[in-house]
């Protein structure tokens, strides 16, 4: 299907400028600065590239927000916080093709008239960071980055901004707050970060590795980008690949590939032989599915969304026969909760209590009135706040009860009073409507293949 | 006091920003590194160079997980209990470390030597389970590799 890797490609030594520049590295800055900073973007809308931080919003587009008569600075963000579990994709780009990244950023600030660059990188990623950092001093040695880009009378710095540990700096107005020395708490939307960004200034943040395809959509042209992987979301993409697999890791594969392609061919396969019981497609905010119905979807925004989940960060968690999925969920839950930032009272409340009564289901201490209980809190939580980790909190939750609600009925006390026997055996009737659930009737269940 | 090389590396990378408050965290973490955590003296002097009342400081801090608000051991350990790490035995880890070391997570050794913590998904999940160390990851490990990286720490 793909031809050689674009972003990652297996060269040693890649990390140093001179062996990035001998493979025709920041060849694709001087094409750009060749162009018309508009040219540029145009290239991008036409490529049909998709951001690679987890909404799949269309880059050229987003780019095309930022005014282009302003009087006041306009930044460009680097989305590096890389903090939702199951993903870690942006790091091999440090780590293996930093200069693609910053090739990328320059490219970016030209066609948005940029002339400052943030790249805000996970406070975690120390070693990391000191790689980008070695990367990013010798391009501004070969006068890559700074004042008059390579004589063209265009500068624009670049600055790497080190986090301190928050999974909410990842969304892009914490982001903003945090790179201002604010908490990292998120905004309120509108307005957009393009009108009124950093500092009150026109703003774009773009993930790691969505900046990272900016250089290889110059160099194939926007036609031959267009036609990698799916044509609704094309272009090479970083799937990572985690759980109960024989060769976990990060694949660089067109978009539109098989799921049960990625876990067969590129990732060994499952552990054991076991079967599969159920797939995380896209980093721990994206919904579950079940093992059989991952048969035939492909990793892109059309094929996920027709399965009922999304590409999000494309991270992938395998699950196999044997794992014990309220677990897992209690886990997601303890880390959404963990991590709320607490502006808002749903999600600040709701991911405490859903926590609290997955513990219960844990335990074997839970009735079927809290699974009710739990679905109605995820609901409250869904579309009720700030930012979207208050989503990201309530879908795991959702889609589980909705896929697998005999690893619930599995686990409710045995005495809990249920209409017409124990709870085990009368799990019985539909749950396929997650919303039909959240009313207070009881709940009886059944699996539901969807 | 923050070293004199910290103090010019701040004065540089103010100029990175319109205002200086955006050289907070950098700050902090110079701090951090030098003193290991975060004491009232830090804030007082963060809010100093940077010309911020301490109470904004100290609002910082206490968002981010990574500054140490109390005094911790020569070596952190970080052990990523998320579900990818989950699913490959990071309990068995954990527990590992636990009797080994005889402490309890978010707890220090007697002899100051290491602090126990639980974390957060790393950014490792395709080589979990794994542990931080201060700047390091550790990755793929089993009991004998921890008992090994253990004894390297000293
Ligand atoms: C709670 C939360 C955490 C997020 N974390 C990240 C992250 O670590 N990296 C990232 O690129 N985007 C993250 N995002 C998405 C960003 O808000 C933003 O959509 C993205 O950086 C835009 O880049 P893109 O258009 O190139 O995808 C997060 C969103 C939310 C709600
Ligand atoms: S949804 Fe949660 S994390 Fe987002 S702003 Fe509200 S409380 Fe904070
Ligand atoms: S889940 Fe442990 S590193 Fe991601």
């Amino acid at each position: 299907m793909m031809m050689e890797p674009l972003i990652l490609p297996p060269v040693p030594g890649l990390r140093s400028i001179d062996v990035y520049e001998a493979h025709g590295g920041y060849g694709m800055l001087r094409k750009a600065l060749a162009m018309k900073p508009e040219e540029v973007t145009d290239e991008v809308k036409k490529s049909g590239l998709r951001g690679r931080g987890g909404a799949c919003f269309p880059t050229g587009l987003k780019w095309t927000f930022m005014p282009k008569q302003t009087d006041k600075q306009k930044y460009l963000c680097i989305n590096g916080d890389e903090s939702e579990p199951g993903t870690f994709k942006d790091r091999q780009i440090f780590e293996f093709n930093p200069h693609l990244l910053i090739e990328g950023a320059l490219i970016a600030a030209y066609a948005m008239g940029v002339g400052t660059v943030y790249l805000y990188i996970r406070g975690e990623y120390n070693r990391w960071i000191a790689m980008v950092q070695k990367a990013l001093d010798e391009a501004y040695g070969r006068g890559y980055c700074g004042e008059s880009i390579l004589g063209s009378g265009f500068s624009t710095s670049i600055t790497i901004h080190r986090g301190a540990g928050a999974y909410i700096c990842g969304e892009e107005s914490s982001l903003m707050n945090s790179i201002e020395g604010e908490r990292g708490y998120p905004r309120v939307k509108p307005p957009f970060p393009a009108q009124f960004g950093l500092w009150g200034c026109p703003t774009t943040i773009n993930n790691v590795e969505t900046i990272a395809n900016v250089p290889v959509i110059l160099r194939l042209g926007w036609e031959a980008y267009s036609r990698i992987g799916h044509p609704k979301h094309p272009g090479p993409i970083l799937v990572g690949v985690s759980g109960h697999v024989n060769k976990p890791g990060v694949f660089e594969l067109p978009t539109g590939v098989l799921l049960t392609e990625i876990i067969e061919k590129y990732a060994g396969g499952v552990t054991g032989n076991k079967k599969i019981k159920a797939v995380i497609p896209g980093g721990s905010s994206t919904m579950i599915l079940r093992g059989e119905a991952i048969e035939g979807v492909t990793m892109d925004a059309e094929g996920l969304k027709a399965a009922g989940s999304s590409v999000g960060t494309a991270g992938m968690i395998v699950m196999d026969e044997d794992t014990d999925l309220v677990r897992v969920l209690t886990r997601i839950a303890g880390f959404y909760h963990h991590e709320s930032c607490g502006q808002c009272t749903p999600c600040r409340e709701g991911t405490g209590w859903m926590h609290k009564i997955l513990k219960r289901f844990e335990t074997g201490a839970a009735t079927m009135a809290d699974l009710n209980l739990l679905l109605e809190v995820a609901n409250n939580i869904e579309g009720n706040t700030i930012c979207a980790l208050g989503d990201a909190a309530a879908w795991p939750v959702q889609s589980m009860i909705k896929r697998f609600p005999e690893e619930f009925a599995k686990r409710v006390m045995p005495t809990a009073p249920q209409g017409g026997g124990a709870a085990g055996a009368s799990a019985r009737g539909a749950t396929e409507s997650a919303s039909a659930v959240g009313a207070t009737s009881g709940t009886t269940l059944s699996p539901a293949h969807s | 006091m923050l070293s004199e090389q910290h103090i010019a590396k701040i004065e540089e990378l103010k100029k990175r920003y319109p205002r200086p408050q955006p050289v907070i965290l950098a700050a902090l973490w110079m701090w951090q590194e030098e003193h290991g955590w975060i004491s009232k003296e830090g804030i007082v002097e963060v809010a100093r160079l940077l010309g911020l009342p301490e109470y904004h400081v100290y609002g910082v801090v206490s968002f981010y997980t990574m500054f140490n608000t109390r005094p911790v051991g020569r070596h952190k350990i970080e052990v990523c209990t998320n579900v990818s790490c989950m699913l490959r035995n990071s309990d068995r880890i954990l527990d590992h470390i636990r009797t080994t070391l005889n402490v309890g997570t978010g707890e220090t050794t007697p002899d100051g030597r290491f602090t126990l913590v639980e974390a957060e998904c790393l950014g490792s999940c395709g080589t979990a389970p794994m542990m931080q160390v201060g700047d390091e990851y550790y990755e793929n490990l089993d009991e004998a590799k921890v008992d090994a990286i253990l004894s390297s720490l000293k």
